[in-house]
């Protein structure tokens, strides 16, 4: 689904590369994090998935498209195709939280009625079903983030980037979010998700790719992650059970048993 | 849905920049004004020339009694060089001489006698102080140097002349106004694109966070920018409208109600050449809109 071949990325000439020589691929279907410190590339990669950025060198393949040879005015058709969560939200304070989904819809051309069914259809999966009416600043964090995610997935992208999505985030609520990316991923969505959370990564148990200065130092199947500036200090939980067996299929236009509170 | 969502955001983009919209389109219309003034001051001159040159001739004065000129050292022209000048129009100047009139010094002294019945400022003049000429009536009027070449020197002719010099001091004028009319219409052009870019960024720079989310979900480059560039164009086709509207108030006013009820002899341009220029106007109010949006745009709305 994502492929990095050799992917060097320079901002500025003679400075340090962000993304150094990284190689990864990530399947169909996969859930991964992208974990290192501040700095790392984690950003890095995704803005080159997003082809905000090209590669100095090497290649980036996203869903069988070379992002090299991509001509810019297929860039937004790639773009439909992957769905973007970050970690200060980005929605729209003027707009209603039906708005807000509704606008990713409405701006890639979606008929009025295609957008009436696949909004509140998504703002229930996300667990926000009668709150369509509220405004960004009268949610809680995790609600606004998870109105961000309703956005981001509306148009059910078969890639979904998240930026640190539980950054500004308390733990409870950082735990409903990533069972909420738990349960987009099931429907066949491959995630990638960037974080320094130690915690979230090492209950998830999913696959952990790890930077370090623009390389990929591990690439971990079940892994955890270690925060370099905690020093070696102990995981407050040693053996985390994965948050839900990855047994049960979930249908692609998920139907809902609502979403974990918060 | 596509149609009707720009609507929406250019309504809002319009509104959020009301005093700058006002702005844009108030600049419009004054640089648009001048330009159609220009416009309108050549059709004007146009008008007159069809209107003046279908009515001047070229006169070609024969030697008088008495002539200083070095083709009169013969005297008065004679009966067979006059015969020799009408075979020279006949011929020579057949494509470009349309009548010929000959006006005898008798027929001169008649129709000044007629002018000034009691003879000009005081002299008596006679017949023998007129002088004969031919009065030709050119197919192309701007044909004149033509005819100047074969006629002067010839025997016989003292001066060729063209009536057309009377009217070129006033044309020097009018002509020097559209210009200045233009002068002013090019710095004011250039306030007006200035305006209509920064009006566009600011525009830009306060929907920021929906454009970067409408990047994000992979709207097209087409439909980020066009509320934008619709805006701008939106607020200069106002003003060349305004700019429309007020040629075609001062037209109908000054010249078709006032200037035209008070000296009739003229031709002048009327509402109908206002309607002729306005799509000039409109066009240019266009390209305007869309040099600013193109200079602005593709830096602050990039994929």
């Amino acid at each position: 689904m994502i492929r990095f071949e050799n992917v060097t990325k320079v901002y500025a000439r003679g400075a340090r590369p962000a993304v150094d020589d990284v190689s990864m691929e990530v399947r169909r279907g996969e859930f991964v994090f992208l974990v290192g410190a501040s700095g790392s590339g984690k950003s890095t990669c995704l803005h080159l998935i997003l082809r905000e950025e090209r590669p100095t060198s090497g290649k980036v393949f996203v869903a069988g498209r070379d992002l090299r040879s991509l001509s810019s005015w297929k860039v937004p058709n790639l773009r439909r195709g992957i769905g973007v969560v970050f970690q200060d939200f980005r929605l729209l304070p003027n707009k209603t939280v039906f708005e807000n989904v509704a606008f990713a819809l409405q701006v890639i051309g979606k008929p009025r009625h295609t957008i009436a069914i696949t909004v509140p259809e998504t703002l229930e999966m996300v667990g926000l079903a009668g709150k369509e009416k509220r405004r960004p600043h009268e949610l809680s964090g995790g609600e606004q983030q998870r109105v961000a995610i309703a956005r981001a997935f509306v148009n059910r992208p078969p890639i979904l980037l998240a930026d640190e999505p539980t950054g500004n985030l308390d733990p409870t609520t950082s735990l409903g979010i990533m069972r909420l990316l738990d349960r987009i991923n099931r429907t066949g969505t491959t995630v990638v998700m960037a974080t320094h959370d130690d915690d979230i990564v090492n209950q998830m148990r999913k696959r952990v790719i790890e930077l370090d200065t623009g390389r990929v130092v591990r690439d971990q199947a079940h892994g955890s992650y270690v925060r370099s500036d905690e020093e070696t200090e102990p995981l407050t939980n040693p053996d985390p059970a994965p948050m839900s067996a990855p047994t049960t299929v979930v249908r692609r236009s998920a139907h809902v048993d609502a979403a974990a509170g918060e | 849905m596509r149609f009707q969502f720009i609507l929406t955001e250019i309504g809002q983009g319009l509104r959020r920049n009301l005093s700058m919209t006002i702005s844009v389109v108030l600049v419009t219309f004054v640089s648009l004004t001048f330009v159609g003034a220009g416009l309108l001051l050549q059709a004007q001159i146009d008008k007159l020339k069809d209107d003046w040159y279908d009515k001047v001739e070229v006169s070609v004065f024969l030697c008088p009694v008495g002539s200083a000129e070095a083709t009169c050292a013969g005297g008065e022209a004679s009966p067979e060089q006059i015969d020799a000048l009408e075979t020279v129009f006949d011929d020579e100047l057949g494509d470009q001489v349309e009548r010929v009139y000959f006006e005898s010094k008798e027929d001169a002294f008649a129709s000044f006698s007629e002018q000034y019945p009691d003879g000009y400022l005081g002299t008596q003049l006679t017949v023998d102080d007129m002088q004969a000429s031919f009065r030709l009536k050119l197919t192309d009027p701007q044909n004149y140097e033509v005819v100047n070449d074969v006629v002067t020197g010839r025997p016989g002719v003292e001066v060729v002349e063209d009536q057309r010099r009377i009217f070129d001091s006033l044309f020097l004028a009018l002509n020097r106004a559209s210009l200045m009319s233009a002068g002013l219409a090019a710095v004011m052009l250039l306030a007006a694109v200035l305006l209509i870019t920064t009006t566009i960024r600011l525009s830009a720079l306060s929907r920021r966070r929906e454009t970067g989310i409408m990047r994000l979900v992979g709207a097209s480059n087409l439909f980020i920018q066009l509320p934008f560039l619709l805006e701008g164009a939106i607020a200069a086709v106002l003003g060349a409208g305004l700019a429309v509207g007020g040629l075609w108030l001062t037209v109908k006013y000054l010249v078709t109600d006032w200037l035209a009820e008070s000296v009739t002899w003229v031709a002048y341009v009327d509402g109908a050449d206002v309607l002729r220029i306005a799509p000039v106007l409109l066009g240019i109010a266009f390209l305007l809109a869309a040099i600013a949006s193109v200079v602005t745009l593709n830096r602050h709305t990039r994929v």
